[in-house]
Formats: structure tokens, sequence, C-alpha cells
């Protein structure tokens, strides 16, 4: 059996929309219950709905064999698992954003307000940029309206709400989609399954 | 006599692991706790986590508990001319294990053979890793890849050092959709490209996999690639060739490692239980002129294996009032273990842990 890891939401909806093209069938799991778990008519697959940035912890762990998570949670939390295939759906871009007209300052690091630190240190390092990162959990966006950071770094998916909020994108450095990923040791030891639902879901993604 | 239902999952593996290492003569190689801080700082890029355990010793030089036991015994070799020194090891390291949080004392085995490495001696490696797993449990792969044909293939690009770093690790990840998008961005030209994602992909049985690797290699890599073969043939001839496999995802750090490397698996594991691979470069590094191969098997992890283990529950619960013939209890006590069951004296029976059979003192000639 195979255990999937599917990310609550409208990603996750979507990617079982895509697992379902591709013959895989859980009963139930599109209806409205407290049931955590469901099985495959055939016992072969089962799913489970968990919080999205938890996807690749129980990947890495081994409680689920394959997942689907963002590329944005890989990129932060690098972990140990293979990522096997681009999914093409949940398309987004990590960004740098300020307030319009913003001109950074040379004479001391620059503010960097984010909920992804990793994915900030790394891509300012490679800039040769000296940075403060300031750790945030959400309404990253008024950092910079409150002085709080110079800029942020975050999702951004139409820039509406940056819009919204005065802001613009000055540095779109990382493509995010959701991404299909495996347990290390699941794929030596359920190589057949697991390369069999690649290649059924690369179909489906090559046909959209 | 040895009762040997008795030990840990893991301190069999390392019983059946030492006569193993031993039968191929490597010798044991004992350590202290203790190393120098200073020699783990000037290599710390070797290790998996810079992050160590120091400590002040009484003469006021700053010690580090052992987070790794491969740099110590290159440290206290020294280089013979065609000879190869051949060590086996059971020691505990502390450190923070990849993707935890916590220091933890992590109890490994391994060997190194550390010389002028012939093609038999990777071969004689790759087997003893084979056979370690083997010794665990039946139920294992061992994936190989050679470090020296994923270089030419990065030599091929002509990029430089920070591609070459993100290329390897979607080798790592087997992320060929990022390798291939980071190559376009680069301007890699398409049949290089082509061909770095086909290995990156590349994984299965050794014979069939490096046949593969016949239309990826680049000719400058020629001599590894019949190296994979010769290896491939040899391993072949041994019980575990079909447990073996080629799989480029295994790149470990290709600034201390070159040539073969190779990771071990164990049904019901969720991380590599072995690793290993030769690490000529990290001899360099520390001066040695010699060359080296060798692997750790990580035996904390075998716990996460079904346990056959006894609970340690004795077999009867033997309940004696306080004011019982101490004679008359050591007696029943010792029927009962003479007849090969295990006892626990009590007065009451314990809330906590578990028994197999709960018998009263007077009943005992029944049992």
């Amino acid at each position: 059996m195979l255990n999937v890891a599917l990310p609550k939401g409208r990603l996750g909806n979507q990617v079982y929309g895509l697992l379902e093209q591709a013959g895989y069938d859980c009963p139930g799991i599109r209806e409205e219950s407290r049931r955590l778990l469901f099985d495959s008519a055939d016992g072969s697959l089962r799913c489970f709905w968990v919080k999205p940035s938890d996807v690749s912890v129980y990947v890495e762990r081994g409680a689920a064999d394959i997942g689907v998570c963002g590329k944005d949670i890989l990129a932060e939390n690098n972990p140990r698992i293979y990522e096997l295939l681009d999914l093409g759906v949940g398309k987004c871009r990590m960004a740098a954003a300020a307030p319009k007209g913003f001109r950074e300052p040379a004479d001391r690091p620059l503010r960097v307000g984010t909920s992804f630190p990793n994915i900030v240190r790394e891509h300012y390092a490679a800039l040769g940029r000296d940075i403060d990162v300031i750790h945030l959990h959400g309404s990253v966006e008024l950092a910079p309206l409150l002085g709080l950071s110079d800029v942020i770094v975050d999702i951004v998916e139409t820039g509406s709400t940056l819009r919204a909020n005065g802001l613009e994108v000055i540095d779109d450095f990382l493509p995010i989609s959701a991404r299909l990923i495996a347990n290390r040791a699941s794929y030596q030891f359920k190589l057949k399954e697991i390369r069999e639902m690649t290649e059924r879901l690369k179909a489906q993604v090559e046909t959209a | 006599m040895l009762d040997e239902t008795l030990l840990k999952r893991e301190e069999r593996a390392m019983l059946a692991l030492r006569s193993l290492y031993r039968r191929y003569g490597y010798r044991p190689f004992r350590m202290s706790r203790f190393e120098e801080y200073e020699f783990y700082m000037r290599n710390k890029d070797y290790l998996e986590s810079g992050r160590i355990i120091t400590f002040t010793d009484t003469d006021g030089k700053l010690m580090a508990l052992k987070p790794d036991v491969t740099l110590s015994i290159i440290k206290n070799g020294m280089d013979e001319p065609g000879c190869r020194q051949k060590v086996y090891y059971d020691e505990s390291v502390f450190r923070v294990p990849a993707g935890g949080q916590q220091f933890r004392e992590i109890r490994q085995a391994g060997l190194e053979c550390i010389g002028e490495i012939r093609l038999y001696d990777v071969y004689e490696v790759l087997l003893l890793a084979a056979e370690s797993l083997g010794a665990i449990s039946d139920r294992f792969v061992l994936d190989l890849s050679h470090l020296g044909i994923l270089s030419a293939l990065l030599e091929e690009t002509g990029q430089e050092e920070s591609f070459r770093r993100k290329a390897a690790a979607c080798f790592g990840s087997k992320n060929a959709h990022d390798l291939r998008d980071l190559c376009v961005s680069r301007g890699v030209d398409p049949a290089v490209t082509e061909r770095l994602c086909r290995c990156a992909s590349l994984s299965g049985p050794l014979p069939e996999a490096v046949r593969e690797l016949e239309g990826i290699c680049p000719p400058d890599a020629a001599d590894c690639l019949e190296e994979l073969r010769t290896l491939s043939r040899l391993l072949g001839d041994t019980p575990w060739g079909e447990r073996i496999s080629l799989d480029f995802s295994v790149v470990n750090n290709m600034g201390y490692y070159s040539g073969i490397v190779f990771s071990g698996f164990l049904e019901g594991i969720v991380d590599t239980v072995l690793s290993g691979g030769r690490y000529d470069r990290l001899m360099q590094k520390l001066g040695r002129k010699s060359g080296a191969i060798g692997f750790a098997v990580y035996l904390d992890l075998l716990s996460a294996l079904r346990s056959d283990e006894p609970e340690g529950d004795p077999d009867i619960l033997l309940l004696v009032p306080g004011d019982a013939d101490p004679e008359r209890v050591a007696q029943a006590v010792r029927k009962l273990t003479e007849k090969g069951r295990s006892v626990s004296v009590q007065e009451q029976i314990p809330a906590a842990g578990g028994y197999g059979k709960c018998v009263r003192l007077e009943e005992t000639e029944s049992c």
C-alpha cells in the first residue's frame, strides 16, 4: 500500500483531481466528514489530508511514502526527500517587494520581513548582500508599512495584496508550484508503485 | 553460556559485523571519546552538522565529544606504500543528526580501508557493505553511484561552482525538472542538459543501469564507467547482486568524496542505514598521500525495526507475603528458574510492567 499525504485546502483538491484523472480513487475523500484516512477499494492506496507545511515532515519521517508539497516549503525546510515531479499546479512565485519608489539603503543591512528566513538568507547571501532577517508568521505586507522592515519576501500569486498596500515586486527569484515528493527509503522498497504513480501523474501534467 | 536472544538488535548486529570484518582482515580501532576541538574546526565542512559538544579539559584545552570517527582514524594513521590500513570500529559519536534539532548519541559501526586503493579494494568494501546490511536483514537495498561520472558531466556544462552545487543538490533529490530549468536558465548546451537530466533520473539494477549509462557518460569518464562495469560483474557473482542498484541520487559531499559512493537502506527504516564511499579528497585535505574508502552503519536506527526482542517481563510473578520464610522463597524461586522460567518476587502486583503468570508462594508446587 502507498501512503499519500495531501495538503489540505485548494491545492490539495487540485492535486487529488490529478490523482483521479490518473486513475486513482479513494472513495469518501471529497466528502465532509471527520474521517482522517481514505483507502482505495483495492487497498493499494491510502490518502490523508495534512497541513500543507507538514506534508514534507510526514514524507521525510516515512509516515507517508509519497506527498504533494509546495516548492516554497521544500526550499525553506530542505527535507531529505526525493522530489520526483513538478505537478504544474499551485503556481506562484517567491519575490521581494517594497513600497513603491523604494531606494535600497547602502549604509546598513537591509531589513527583510518574511515567513521564509532560510530562503531569504540563501538568496541574499548569493547576492552578497548583508541583511537583517525579521521572521514573521503572517501579514508580512504590514512590516514595511509600519517601518518594521525595508522590504518583504513572500509568496506572490496575483500581486493584488501587494498593490492594495502600495507595495510592488522588486525581485522575483523563485518560481513555485506543487511537487510530488517521496520518502527515500520508500522509494527503494516500493519502487514499482511509486514509479507508476509518477508516470501516470506525469502524463496528466503533460496533457494539461 | 551467552543467551543471544537477550541482546538488543543493534548488539546482535554488532557481533555479526565484528565477525564479518575480522574475516576480511580488518582490525578493531579503539579511540578516545574526546578530541581537540580545533581539529574538527579545521574540517568542519566534512561534518554533517557543524555543531559540536565542547568542554574545557583540566589543562584549559578546548575539547570536543567526537562527532565523527573517520577523521580520527585518518589522523592517527600513516601512509605505507603498497599496504592498506584496514580497521573497523564500533563507537558512539555525538552530533545533531541531519534534519534533527538536538544532539544525540549515535552508535555507529563501520570500517575504513586506507592506502593505495585498487579496484579489488573498492569491490571488497562494497561487498562488506552489502554483507553488513544482509547480516541485519535480507530486505535491503544498496545504492551506489560514481562521483567521477557526475563530475565529468558537470565539467561538460562549463559552468562555475554555484551551478555545480545546485545541480548536485538536484541529483541528490532526483529532481530532474529543476535541474533542467537550471540548465536552461544558464544556457547549458541542450545535449549536455539532456544527458545530465537522464543521469539524475537513472536508477535501477546495476547491470541494466550501467548499460544505460553508456549513452550518458562523457568520454572523459570512460575509466569510471569501466570501473562500474567491472564492479557490476564482480558484485553480480555474489548472493547480494540483485539488491545492489546504480542510483545517482547518492552524491555525498563532493568536496571530500570522489569515485564510488554508496548508501544502504533496510525495509522498515525510513532513513539511510549505511553510508560510505571513496574519500581521497578528504585524505588530501588532511595531508595524507593515500586513498581511502569506507562506510558507517548507523546502529541506533535499527531500533525502528519491528521488535522481536523480549519485553523484559518475567514469566512468573511470585507473590510472597512480607513475613514469608526466606528459605522457602529461595527454594521456590530456584525450582522455577531451574525449569527455565524467569521469576520476579513481589508482595503486591506492581502497577507498571507485565508478567506471564501470577503465582502465590503456596501454589509453586503446581507450576
